[in-house]
């Protein structure tokens, strides 16, 4: 038995880089991802399990786009504003583009600080991150509008396939939801850091383990993969 | 994506970078998101313009993951178990696309509403 605890406290020989690294990390009875925590490799897997979901939305548009017999409605036309008497093509798309990759930056600096300890700063990034994700949502509840008001139906459009309005509606509001819950997310902790909580490690009151600055990279790693998912969808449903 | 480079292979729990490394990737995919918007503002067409999106599209989500997502810094052990999977969807890709010029071939011959 003292032989468990002895290899328990053993420090562990430097580990080998590169394909050796990977194939003797992936090696048995051992844990896989030496230096990351649980919480992180279970956010990376479930942001995998979330890329199939949207991989799926995105090829059901693709298939339907692709089997229609009726054109496909032009999105440059559909999301065009009337700005000054003229049409500026998407340009509500881009400002949401640029909106959500805004966010990521000050989500990015938001880890940055965290892990310098400065409560003050991460707490006030990871603020200004959920407002520009409300932003976001905002400019899209507006988007929806406009094109509900314009006739587009799950079932048909004014100009073209029906299948427009159907990919158009799951696949955006499958993200904007993803955002939302991403804003709920961020204000929930931004309000432990400000609080301190990560200071003093204290408990958290569903786990009641200890908290770390850690989670504020993890909530990062799920805002990045809502601001992936949209350079998707802006490449695939807007641009093609 | 670009494959990490020879890091030294002890990292503790966590990473530091400079701000600075942040705000010049930030700027990137600000030029990024420009250019591919141009695509279609410049109306670009055909081939050119879906390479186009396709390129500006693997460029910001490269340094999305590299560079936000600290990917870049991680052990291959990791990256290999989330980026590789991924890449399987483009074989549902290439089934569905197969499937879909059947249906397109069936619904012209059966219902001949062909272009």
């Amino acid at each position: 038995m003292t032989d468990v605890v002895e290899t328990e406290t053993r420090v562990s020989p430097p580990r080998p880089d590169g394909l050796r690294g990977f194939a003797s990390d992936w090696a048995s009875d051992q844990r896989t991802f030496k230096n990351v925590s649980w919480g992180k490799a279970m956010m990376w897997i479930f942001l995998l399990s979330d890329t199939f979901v949207f991989g799926c939305f995105l090829l059901a548009y693709m298939s339907a786009r692709m089997s229609t017999t009726v054109p496909w409605p032009n999105p440059s036309e559909v999301f065009a504003l009337n700005i000054g008497g003229t049409e500026v093509p998407l340009i509500l798309i881009a400002i949401m583009t640029f909106v959500l990759i805004s966010s990521s930056g000050t989500m990015a600096m938001a880890v940055n600080f965290g892990y310098r300890r400065d409560r003050r700063k991460t707490a006030l990034l990871m603020l200004l991150t959920a407002l520009f994700g409300a932003t976001f949502v905002g400019m899209q509840a507006f988007e929806w509008t406009k094109l509900i008001s314009e006739g587009v139906r799950p079932w048909g459009n004014p100009w073209g396939a029906p299948q427009f309005g159907s990919t158009f509606f799951m696949i955006t509001g499958f993200h904007g939801t993803h955002v939302t819950i991403g804003v709920i997310f961020l204000i929930i902790i931004a309000r432990k850091v400000w609080r301190g909580d990560f200071d003093t490690e204290k408990r958290g009151f569903f786990t009641s383990r200890k908290g770390h600055y850690e989670i504020v990279e993890i909530t990062g790693l799920y805002w990045h993969f809502v601001d992936l998912v949209w350079v998707f969808i802006f490449a695939f449903f807007y641009l093609w | 994506m670009t494959q990490p480079a020879t890091q030294p292979a002890v990292h503790t729990e966590h990473q530091e970078h400079p701000i600075k490394l942040y705000l010049v990737v930030w700027g990137l995919l600000f030029v990024l998101s420009l250019c591919s918007y141009l695509v279609d503002y410049v109306g670009l067409h055909g081939y050119l313009r879906w390479s186009l999106i396709l390129l500006f599209m693997i460029l910001k989500a490269g340094l999305i993951v590299a560079i936000f997502m600290h990917m870049a810094w991680e052990r291959l052990a990791l990256i290999y178990a989330i980026i590789l999977p991924p890449l399987l969807v483009l074989v549902f890709v290439a089934m569905m696309v197969s499937e879909s010029h059947y249906v397109l071939l069936s619904r012209m011959t059966f219902f001949g509403t062909g272009p």
